[in-house]
């Protein structure tokens, strides 16, 4: 990539950035407004300015909605002055989610590649497998999480393999998806020139139909491994764990911690963001190494 | 056994009362009706006509990509799956068909690689047949990277590292503009002078039809039937020039003609 599309592809990002940036500091004075009128109310002072009112909404302890710099410092707090091992590190909470939520991708991702490959060898497995597979989606996973743990439990499994097993569950769905259709994606001239090689199913297999689906896989990683973090938070939600980015929300909400709520989630969907972003870098490379980069 | 008597009479492709029947939503479509044709080794037949009128069905009845509905056929004596499990023909589709992950190098080695040829009996095969379509030098490039008449040329090298004695081509050149064509087809024809392979060869070009083949095979559709097949005397070792000369323009004006009566029939309805 040359220097000026790099500034090309930042340039909208900072935009973006700033202009929700803005928002979130309008929101966070309307939202916090009411609180700071009720405390100069109740001190029974009405000698305060406009201005008073705006910086207090700022610096509040519990807001409804903090500012973004108090969710920044809060953040800087927990990841930086913090000792890894520390009980209120964010980074140790974000390790804990992040080791469910890639192991779940991992196990979802070979679980997705695996059904995809028997659905589109088997016409009887096509029709018998994919509408269940739909259905998976279908239930909230809010709803069966705690059962699937509870239950899992019960049968001696516990720690990271029940949350993994949430985010396999969210996970496979989009990998068969994408795999069944980037099976079926070679070209009818393709798959005859195959045939007039008289080509076993494994050499068409290895050879067409595998290599040309690896950029459908990885598109449906991207969204895989996003929605298996959010299968490790969810997962972490009804268990009442003690450790886990979904354990910190869970805690924040308890005692009313919304700066550390909201630093929680801040750091979940950065954690979100670079694993996109990574798959995405695997996945150019890939297409790089197989020659396909003026296409991606 | 057929296969030695075939090889006697030098009969690579024999058809007879042939018939194919697509069976659609909108009732039955007769893309070949009675289709009689033998083909001897060391022929370059071409099977020109308008579209629809079943000269790519025809060459995939024969490489076994479509199944006749009636009659027989027989590829160098057998059937044409068997001939096709035999791997005996090179094929050669409209588009390259070249797999975009794959080097042009690795692209040639593909069929190789299939059969399960050594590794240096094919480096020398990729390399002789990229030479052979005046690639050498681009085995490292993606297909991408080449323009469409070179990516042709390098799918015609693919057909023929496997070696075959029978070349089928379906429209290979159609997509190329008329300089890279007249080349390509010269290249094609110094070939078969060179290598005495059977060719049969899908075209909608008069002139490629009549520059390349010993036989030209004008067929006319709905249903799909062949309407006349004529016999060409130029020499084998022909020029480009060739197509100025009387004899070429009468065997052309034969085609045009035959194209004409094949389509005469369709003219009313519109």
């Amino acid at each position: 990539m040359n220097p000026k599309s790099a500034t090309n592809n930042i340039i909208p990002v900072i935009v973006v950035l700033s202009i929700i940036l803005l928002l979130w500091y309008v929101a966070a004075v309307f939202m916090n407004m009411a609180w700071e009128k009720d405390q100069y109310e109740r001190a029974d002072n009405q000698q305060y300015t406009l201005v008073d009112l705006v910086s207090g909404t700022m610096k509040q302890e519990r807001p409804v909605l903090p500012a973004p710099h108090q969710v920044a410092q809060e953040v800087y707090k927990t990841t930086v002055e913090k000792k890894i091992t520390s009980k209120r590190s964010l980074i140790y909470h974000s390790g804990i989610t992040l080791s469910s939520a890639l192991l779940g991708f991992g196990l979802g991702t070979l679980l997705g590649i695996l059904l995809a490959i028997a659905i589109v060898y088997n016409r009887a497995l096509n029709k018998s497998f994919m509408p269940w597979v739909i259905a998976s989606q279908t239930i909230p996973i809010l709803a069966i999480a705690p059962m699937v743990i509870v239950v899992l439990n019960a049968i001696g499994i516990q720690g990271l393999l029940p949350k993994a097993f949430i985010s396999m569950y969210l996970s496979f769905f989009p990998v068969v998806v994408g795999m069944v259709k980037g099976l079926n994606a070679p070209e009818v001239s393709h798959r005859d020139l195959m045939k007039t090689y008289n080509a076993s199913a494994a050499q068409t297999f290895w050879k067409l139909r595998l290599p040309s689906s690896l950029p459908y896989l990885f598109t449906s990683m991207k969204i895989a491994v996003a929605i298996a973090m959010v299968g490790a938070i969810v997962a972490e939600l009804p268990t009442g764990a003690v450790a886990g980015l979904g354990a910190r929300l869970l805690a924040g909400s308890y005692y009313g911690q919304t700066i550390q709520i909201w630093s929680a989630l801040v750091m979940a969907s950065i954690l979100a963001a670079l694993l996109v972003m990574f798959i995405g870098l695997v996945g150019k490379l890939v297409n790089r190494r197989m020659g396909l980069s003026s296409h991606a | 056994m057929t296969t030695e008597e075939s090889s006697q009479t030098g009969k690579v492709i024999e058809i007879d009362d042939l018939s194919l029947t697509f069976e659609t939503s909108d009732g039955p479509v007769y893309a070949l009706s009675d289709i009689n044709l033998s083909i001897e080794q060391g022929d370059f037949v071409s099977l020109i006509g308008p579209s629809g009128c079943g000269k790519t069905t025809l060459l995939r009845v024969i490489a076994d990509l479509e199944a006749a509905t009636k009659g027989t056929i027989s590829v160098n004596g057998v059937t044409p799956e068997q001939a096709r499990m035999q791997r005996a023909y090179g094929y050669v589709f409209q588009a390259a068909a070249l797999y975009p992950w794959r080097t042009i190098a690795k692209n040639v080695a593909l069929p190789l690689e299939i059969m399960g040829i050594g590794s240096a009996e094919r480096k020398r095969r990729v390399q002789q047949n990229l030479e052979l379509v005046n690639l050498g030098g681009f085995e490292k490039k993606y297909p991408w990277q080449l323009s469409g008449g070179m990516q042709q040329r390098a799918s015609i090298a693919r057909a023929l590292a496997v070696e075959p004695d029978l070349l089928l081509m379906d429209e290979p050149f159609g997509a190329l503009d008329e300089i890279v064509r007249d080349h390509l087809n010269e290249q094609l024809l110094s070939l078969w002078a060179k290598t005495n392979k059977t060719v049969v060869f899908v075209t909608h070009s008069i002139p490629e039809a009549v520059y390349l083949s010993s036989r030209i095979v004008v067929m006319s559709p709905r249903p799909g039937k062949i309407h006349d097949v004529i016999e060409s005397h130029l020499p084998k070792q022909r020029s480009l020039d060739i197509r100025e000369t009387p004899e070429f323009l009468a065997l052309a004006n034969r085609v045009r003609d035959g194209l004409r009566a094949g389509h005469s029939y369709d003219e009313p309805e519109l």
